[in-house]
């Protein structure tokens, strides 16, 4: 049998009352909707719950709704295919349709879900292998190590893990202004992107606020950068299926030829999302030109830490962030 | 053969009495039990372990009876090609294994069984899928096609098909009914794609032997026959 998944009990809720239910009632059940990232974890047998709670069917969580405050209303299950091909998300933020068109292949894309993308654990080899490391409730990480195979792995922030953030779109809704809408013990809250993704130094184990119990019902897209002037690049070693190596995206909005504001996000190099503040307060009222960009590439990197073998994200970072610039030429 | 001296691994002693009973051989202590060879001893022990780890290979159900009627059901209706087939399938079955070896539908290919390589992608609602990851049970309602499904009742090839042969796509063929399902999808959607197009919606099918170009052509020729 090439299916090698464990055992588990599968419940297929119809509403998100019944979801949260089972998840209160199961100690170790697993949630699922496209389930790209999860039966990776099964089939390696890396993680083995007992329960696993599929709420891709649940119908309120998925679809795409305008919002009063001009901004957009995503459903956690909506499909990534859905999200690139729906007419308000590309007219309103084709950075978003950008980045999510960007991610893995078609079928992946037709089966995984914005939600899932943006939760989604790390891709470091080690943690992913089931080595007993820190993010795994070890005490070591073999990823810093002298020997490590590490050019996949951060240049920030790094407290004991050193694993990135593999999401394409998790940027675009750091960048966005988004805000997570979370059913926590039977209340909807409303966690902003820029605090829904943390970091080792907050909780090693976990890449969001998300605990156990808790359901991401949707994302809301606040108007603010809506039909913004927008770059998104991935940089990766292969166009398909692969993890960015490094990806930047950015919105900002134009005053004549001058940048009026500007959100710009770097993927791959974080445990999150970095939010390149220095790079927006730099180009913030300049005219994009060979200066500003010379400017944006010494700081748009500043701070970095590599490790032996991903020194190359940083010129690759700070490229990628002229570049960006140069797109509003 | 000397059954008085030091042990020798190399020699198949034989059963019998005990050493003491051997004539002449005094009070020297054996050492070995007696009535047991070496040979005996390891051929028990190999035999007890093959009984009881086969049994509870054997006596063993795949999943364990459902424990919780909240759970899935077991028995369900699932649509492929057209026909509606009422199987009984585990939850953690994956849409690939259920194609393969519960419906017999074995055009489709597990490839690297982890949402990769695309030599299991499937149409479900129109959609390619990697049939390998993707629960049977979440399947249920859609109207499933595999490439058993692509030909016409005829047997009449579809134009895809026909132009992956022109133009000599396949060569192991281990990819080709993932590479068939995704071009066939890919026309459904858009009779008329740029190139650029095809070769996105072609993406997610790796093929070992690098015939891309060639699939790429077969898409496009395709697209202008149809």
């Amino acid at each position: 049998m090439s299916d090698v998944m464990h055992n588990f009990e599968l419940y297929q809720p119809d509403t998100v009352q019944g979801a949260a239910d089972l998840l209160g009632e199961f100690d170790d059940a697993w949630v699922i909707a496209g389930a790209k990232d999860s039966l990776g974890w099964f089939k390696d047998r890396v993680k083995q719950p007992s329960v696993v709670v599929d709420i891709g069917g649940i119908e309120e969580l998925s679809g795409i709704a305008a919002t009063d405050d001009g901004g957009l209303y995503i459903g956690a299950t909506t499909t990534l295919t859905d999200v690139i091909e729906n007419p308000l998300v590309r007219e309103k933020y084709p950075i978003l349709a950008l980045s999510a068109s960007k991610v893995a292949s078609p079928q992946i894309r037709n089966a995984g879900t914005i939600g899932g993308n943006i939760s989604q654990d790390t891709r470091c080899v080690y943690y992913r292998s089931g080595f007993p490391c820190y993010r795994a409730e070890g005490n070591t990480c073999y990823a810093n190590t002298p020997t490590a195979m590490n050019r996949d792995h951060a240049l920030f922030e790094v407290s004991r893990c050193v694993a990135v953030t593999p999401s394409d779109t998790a940027p675009a809704m750091v960048a966005l202004g988004a805000s997570m809408v979370i059913r926590r013990k039977g209340e909807d809250i409303e966690v902003p992107a820029s605090e829904y993704f943390i970091g080792p130094e907050i909780d090693i184990t976990r890449m969001t606020v998300l605990e156990h119990g808790d359901i991401l019902l949707g994302i809301r897209l606040p108007g603010t950068w809506a039909n913004a002037r927008h770059y998104f690049e991935k940089a990766a070693d292969r166009n398909t299926w692969d993890f960015a190596l490094v990806s930047i995206t950015m919105v900002a909005k134009m005053a004549g030829s001058a940048i009026e504001d500007a959100a710009m996000v770097c993927g791959g190099v974080q445990c999150t999302p970095r939010r390149l503040t220095e790079v927006e307060d730099v180009i913030r009222g300049e005219v994009p030109g060979p200066e500003v960009e010379t400017l944006v590439r010494r700081v748009a990197s500043r701070g970095a830490q590599p490790l032996n073998f991903n020194h190359f994200k940083i010129p690759l970072m700070e490229s990628l962030a002229a570049r960006a610039v140069r797109s509003l030429t | 053969m000397d059954l008085t001296g030091p042990y020798d691994p190399t020699v198949d002693y034989p059963e019998g009495p005990a050493i003491a009973e051997i004539a002449g051989a005094g009070d020297i202590k054996p050492w070995r039990p007696l009535h047991v060879s070496r040979r005996n001893f390891l051929r028990g022990v190999v035999c007890s372990g093959i009984v009881i780890g086969g049994s509870s290979y054997l006596f063993s159900t795949a999943t364990p009876a459902r424990a919780d009627a909240r759970g899935v059901e077991r028995m369900m209706s699932l649509t492929v090609n057209g026909r509606t087939h009422h199987v009984d399938v585990a939850p953690n079955e994956t849409l690939g294994y259920t194609v393969r070896y519960r419906l017999g539908l074995t055009g489709t290919k597990i490839g690297c069984n982890q949402a990769e390589c695309g030599a299991c992608t499937v149409m479900a609602d129109g959609q390619t899928i990697y049939s390998c990851s993707t629960l049977t049970h979440r399947m249920r309602g859609k109207d499933i096609i595999t490439v058993e499904g692509i030909a016409a009742a005829d047997g009449t090839l579809h134009p895809v098909q026909q132009a992956f042969i022109d133009e000599l796509a396949p060569q192991c063929g281990f990819c080709t009914p993932g590479q068939v399902v995704a071009g066939v999808a890919l026309l459904n959607s858009n009779p008329n794609p740029t190139e650029e197009e095809a070769r996105v919606a072609m993406s997610g099918n790796l093929c070992r032997c690098g015939a891309y170009e060639h699939y790429l052509r077969g898409v496009m020729k395709a697209a202008r026959e149809i």
